[in-house]
């Protein structure tokens, strides 16, 4: 049965230990930042960022609100991504985890395709094209251990588990947010093994927080090209 | 804290104000979170909104600066309103006693007051004018009815009757509308099982007036009931997680060990010292603990001079140094003489206060005063370097500089004490890089190197030669030692309450102590942490107590003598029944014979001292019993407390420097006792034009202090890179200031350049017809990280100016501008 991650965004004090824990697990490299006006830094994922917890400053009738949104990939059920790829060497999903991982084999991918194929904006490339993103921390799980930014959580707002479990967990957390919050939703938790429970609208904490219909995905534009792509590859591995 | 972190979770309504708990305290929203899923109601005062505001159920702003009013409006309300806890009020506070004639309050002034012309303190009070009427035993006089004219609570009705709705808003810059929900719904928790609890820092602390915000506080807690209370108290979390280790252990300049007395030059003898210092109460109902006194302070000099200490050499009190009376020796002091070329040599050890201290330029200038000075610290930092660091002329600095490195905490083990009082022994992780050595090594190296020198005589050498000094094993700290000495020790064979003890066996509590010499404590707070039991700190048992609310009393260790929460007796009526049953922390369950209590037993937590409760079931008093707050000479907890340097009553005064020409509340402006200083480096400057807007100081998550092991951190520094001043919209839009852009921050004392981050978070404050704009800085940055040397402190601004009772300096509230670069 798959793993799923609960992060329940109400609960989340935008500490960004899980941002860190990410790095640290991975061993990924700082990147050069600057103060942008914000405290949210770096200014997006990337390469050798996974996790981006993203702050967002709203107001609504004369109440403020400060809105956390630990991003990370979603690690679809049915993954676009995966699917774009068609190359198992380079994107598979673990079957005992349900986690989607890329490979260094990435760079044999159409890196600008997988990224635009991916509903939540996920995907981000290195120089030479390779590609990558949150992998569940799929070494630590497979050992018996919480994905590192969840076990860094100390508000509860990320929780993993089975999925139902987690699924359980999110029903009982979105009705008892309901009572104070009244558009608290849970944001595709049918095509996601990453459920995030939010209290506002979804653009209110991000751009990408829902998968929006239409403009991502595989489109039939992707369907034509993952046809041709056998060829294409070949072709690029002779070049 | 009264309770301590896990504790908070008992709570039914939590008020965040003068901290940022989400942020600086990260874990404590773990207990913060969970209370609220019990149903608890989160409220944040603070004049910026936070990260811990976005969690937060009612959000007000304040100004900064003005948390005296806020909370003084408070105790009007509860008054007024009848919120407060009747029973407990009358039973357990002092607010029935009588305070005598000469007590008044005029124009801002108590009665007694004298300026101070040659300072650093403004002026003081003759405090022996807010004395209590006593009776003819020498019992203060009471009204438990609280009707008398002259009781405390008639006091405090008639002081806060001026902190009005509209007065308070007007100071505060808070809606009224805000003031009375943060009112109303703070003092529902006066209800009887009902628990509210006060999370406060630096916010508070850092004031001219900081003593008396957590003073206002404490008086609303008691007026409500809170303390002793599960989920109630007053708790201060600390900014560092040993602070409460390091004051218990004497790290301030005014008490020894455990809160004993630094010995002053009056004090001509070991008798004077102990009956200066030692209370003397004449109820039979007050346990008036600190009549212990002798037991303790002999006990630490045992534990100092060892066997060179015996009675006829007054246990080598004449060895230790006494401070000139009326004399102080803080921070400010230290660095007020370093600039002044009073001091030779200075250790700053595991500080930077090059960039940690207030007016820290002030700091900067004179260290290079100095002849010597030894930097221990983990790497070296802006205080090390301060002859190379900006504006300085190395050429000519005269200071030599050394550095010894210090291993890191985790390479070393030892104990720290958290902010709840719970001292948690850590094992050793990996051991130290390099050279680098465990603080205690640096100690115990540098004692046995100065005790050589002076072997053969010195001046004054006695202390040094007859100072025990036997903590090594293998040539090495030993920490179990310590920790053992600081514990106590029989030192003979002695019987005590009927119980044999074996001479260098370890003493079991300090109730064991004794002033005759025959045993030793390095702290008695700390007797019972390290017994032939063993190491309690070390204790990791997960079982909860009987009352199930979170004491694990087998996980670490607390003191005093594993007393999770304190002044727990006040959670029960006079006839020890919890005031809430469902999550209580002691309960009387002393066998009952004819409606009267025939037996001694309480449930729960370690009890204020196991005597009988104060009423039989029967309703009958006891004359066996003690007053719960067992720390007051008179066993009742302090709504007038008359032992502060400023006033029995807490009292709003405008920071020292601030945006408005007048305190409408009373004709003084500052705090009339504030310790200010007046050097050419200690610029001050109020309602100036050239400074007009209000500026404070504070912390991120992403850093720690003065970022010395976060600047130097990558992953941390991608996250918070650069010093930033956070500005509202509107103050941004008056200066033509955008977002992000580098502006100049400048204030009497100094400037630094910095990120703008033009905010919602912070909005201007309407005080009136006045609009009052308020900045804020983090004070984790120093020139030395990153290699830019562009991000500075931002205590360069800030007044080292601060309270009469503590010295902590001013940093929350102060003025400054802002300009485009
Ligand atoms: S660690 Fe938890 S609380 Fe902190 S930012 Fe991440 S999700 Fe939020
Ligand atoms: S979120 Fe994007 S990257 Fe992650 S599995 Fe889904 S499609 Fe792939
Ligand atoms: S699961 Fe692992 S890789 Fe994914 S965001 Fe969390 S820490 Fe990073």
């Amino acid at each position: 049965m798959s793993k799923v991650f609960f992060i329940d965004t109400t609960r989340c004090t935008g500490c960004r230990g899980c941002q860190v824990a990410c790095k640290q697990w991975h061993d990924l490299p700082a990147e050069a930042t600057q103060n942008r006006g914000t405290f949210e830094n770096p200014p997006d994922l990337s390469f050798s960022t996974y996790k981006l917890v993203r702050m967002r400053e709203m107001e609504t009738n004369g109440k403020l609100k400060w809105l956390f949104f630990p991003e990370q990939c979603r690690h679809c059920i049915d993954p676009p991504c995966l699917e774009t790829a068609g190359d198992e060497e380079a994107i598979y999903q673990d079957e005992k985890t349900g986690a989607v991982i890329f490979t260094a084999n990435t760079k044999n991918l159409f890196a600008d395709e997988i990224i635009e194929s991916c509903p939540y904006n996920i995907p981000r490339k290195a120089a030479d094209g390779t590609l990558a993103k949150c992998d569940m921390c799929n070494d630590r799980v497979t050992n018996g251990l919480l994905p590192a930014c969840v076990q860094t959580c100390h508000t509860g707002s990320m929780n993993f588990g089975d999925r139902e479990q987690m699924t359980a967990l999110a029903e009982q957390r979105l009705a008892q947010v309901r009572k104070k919050q009244k558009n608290a939703s849970l944001v595709d938790a049918d095509s996601v093994n990453v459920i995030y429970l939010i209290a506002e609208a979804p653009f209110d904490y991000h751009e990408f927080v829902t998968a929006s219909a239409g403009a991502h995905g595989v489109t039939r534009h992707m369907a034509l090209r993952k046809m041709v792509r056998p060829f294409t590859r070949a072709l690029r591995q002779l070049a | 804290m009264t309770n301590h972190w896990i504790d908070i979770k008992n709570s039914d309504c939590i008020l965040i104000m003068g901290s940022n708990a989400a942020e600086n305290h990260p874990i404590s929203f773990k207990y913060v979170t969970e209370a609220m899923e019990k149903g608890a109601t989160l409220i944040n005062v603070d004049p910026r909104f936070t990260r811990t505001s976005s969690k937060a159920d009612i959000y007000a702003s304040l100004r900064s600066g003005s948390d005296i009013a806020f909370l003084g409006g408070m105790i009007k309300y509860i008054l007024d309103n009848k919120r407060y806890s009747e029973e407990y009020v009358a039973l357990y506070t002092n607010a029935p006693f009588i305070v005598g004639k000469k007590y008044g309050f005029k124009n801002g002034l108590f009665s007694g007051y004298e300026k101070m012309p040659e300072g650093p303190s403004l002026g003081k009070y003759d405090k022996s004018q807010w004395a209590f009427d006593m009776d003819k035993n020498g019992v203060p006089k009471m009204d438990r009815k609280l009707k008398h004219k002259r009781s405390v609570f008639q006091l405090l009705k008639k002081h806060y009757s001026r902190y009005d709705f509209k007065t308070v808003s007007m100071i505060t810059g808070t809606p009224e509308a805000d003031l009375k929900r943060i009112y109303d719904t703070y003092s529902a928790t006066g209800e009887r099982g009902k628990a509210g609890t006060i999370m406060y820092a630096m916010g508070w602390t850092q004031h001219t007036t900081g003593t008396q915000n957590i003073r206002t506080m404490a008086i609303i807690q008691l007026l409500l009931g809170n303390m002793g209370m599960a989920g109630g108290g007053v708790n201060a979390l600390r900014g560092e997680s040993n602070v409460q280790g390091s004051t218990d252990h004497c790290l301030l300049w005014h008490i020894w060990p455990g809160y004993l007395k630094t010995a002053r030059a009056s004090n001509t003898s070991l008798a004077a010292y102990n009956e200066k210092w030692t209370p003397v109460s004449k109820d039979p109902l007050s346990a008036n603990w600190w009549q212990n006194y002798p037991k303790y302070s002999v006990s630490m000099l045992k534990s100092f001079f060892g066997e060179k200490a015996n009675a006829a050499n007054e246990f080598g009190y004449q060895w230790l140094p006494k401070v000139d009376d009326g004399a102080v020796y803080s921070w400010f002091d230290i660095f007020d003489a370093m600039y002044k070329e009073k001091m030779k040599g200075f250790f700053a050890w595991g500080m930077n206060p090059a960039c940690s201290g207030a007016n820290a330029g002030k700091n900067r200038t004179a260290m290079g005063k100095l002849d010597w000075m030894v930097n221990v610290n983990l790497f070296d930092n802006e205080t090390g370097s301060f002859w190379k660091g900006p504006g300085m002329n190395p050429a000519s600095i005269k200071t030599e500089v050394f550095m010894l490195p210090a291993c890191v905490s985790v390479e070393k083990e030892g104990s720290i004490t958290n902010s709840g009082r719970w001292m948690q022994w850590r094992y050793q992780g990996p051991k130290p890089l390099g050279n680098s050595r465990p603080d205690g090594d640096i100690i115990l190296a540098l004692g046995e190197k100065i005790k050589e020198l002076y072997r053969d005589g010195g001046v004054f050498h006695e202390p040094i030669v007859n100072l025990k000094w036997d903590y090594e094993t293998g040539g090495a700290y030993d920490p179990h030692k310590v920790a053992k000495e600081i514990n106590g020790y029989f030192v003979k064979d002695v019987t005590i309450k009927g119980k044999n003890f074996k001479k260098g066996t370890l003493v079991p509590s300090f109730a064991f102590l004794q002033a005759d010499g025959s045993t030793s404590s390095g702290n008695w707070l700390y007797c019972n942490s390290y017994t032939e039991k063993g190491n309690m700190a070390a204790r990791r048992g997960q079982k909860d107590a009987v009352n199930n609310i979170g004491l694990y009393p087998e996980f670490a260790w607390c003191w005093p003598v594993n007393r999770r929460i304190i002044y727990n007796r006040a959670s029960v009526d006079a006839k020890g029944v919890p005031w809430d049953r469902k999550d209580w922390v002691v309960y009387f369950k002393g066998e009952e014979k004819d409606g009267k209590y025939v037996s001694r037993k309480w449930l729960g937590d370690v009890p204020d001292g196991g005597w009988y409760p104060l009423q039989n079931p029967d309703g009958s008093w006891r004359d066996d019993a003690k007053h719960p707050f067992i720390m007051r000479k008179h066993g009742h907890a302090q709504i007038f407390g008359p032992g502060r340097a400023d006033g029995p009553f807490p009292e709003h005064y405008e920071p020292l420097e601030c945006p408005v020409e007048k305190n409408y509340l009373n004709p003084q402006m500052v705090n009339p006792t504030a310790a200010v200083y007046s050097s050419d480096a200690d610029a001050h400057a109020t309602c100036d034009p050239r400074f007009p807007y209000v500026g404070t100081t504070y912390r991120v998550s992403e850093h720690w202090q003065t970022g010395l092991m976060t600047r130097t951190q990558s992953w941390l520094m991608e996250m918070q890179p650069q010093v930033f001043v956070e500005m509202s919209e509107e103050l941004a839009r008056l200066k033509g200031i955008q977002n992000g852009e580098r502006v100049n921050v400048s204030s009497a004392r100094g400037q630094l350049e910095c990120s703008a981050i033009v905010t919602k978070r912070f909005k201007p404050f309407k005080m009136g017809d006045l609009v009052v704009h308020q900045v804020g800085i983090p004070w984790h940055y120093g020139w030395r990280w990153p290699s830019t040397g562009k991000e500075e402190s931002a205590n360069l601004l800030t007044p080292a100016a601060g309270d009469p009772n503590t010295r902590i300096p001013e940093t929350k509230a102060f003025m400054v501008n802002v300009t485009k670069l």
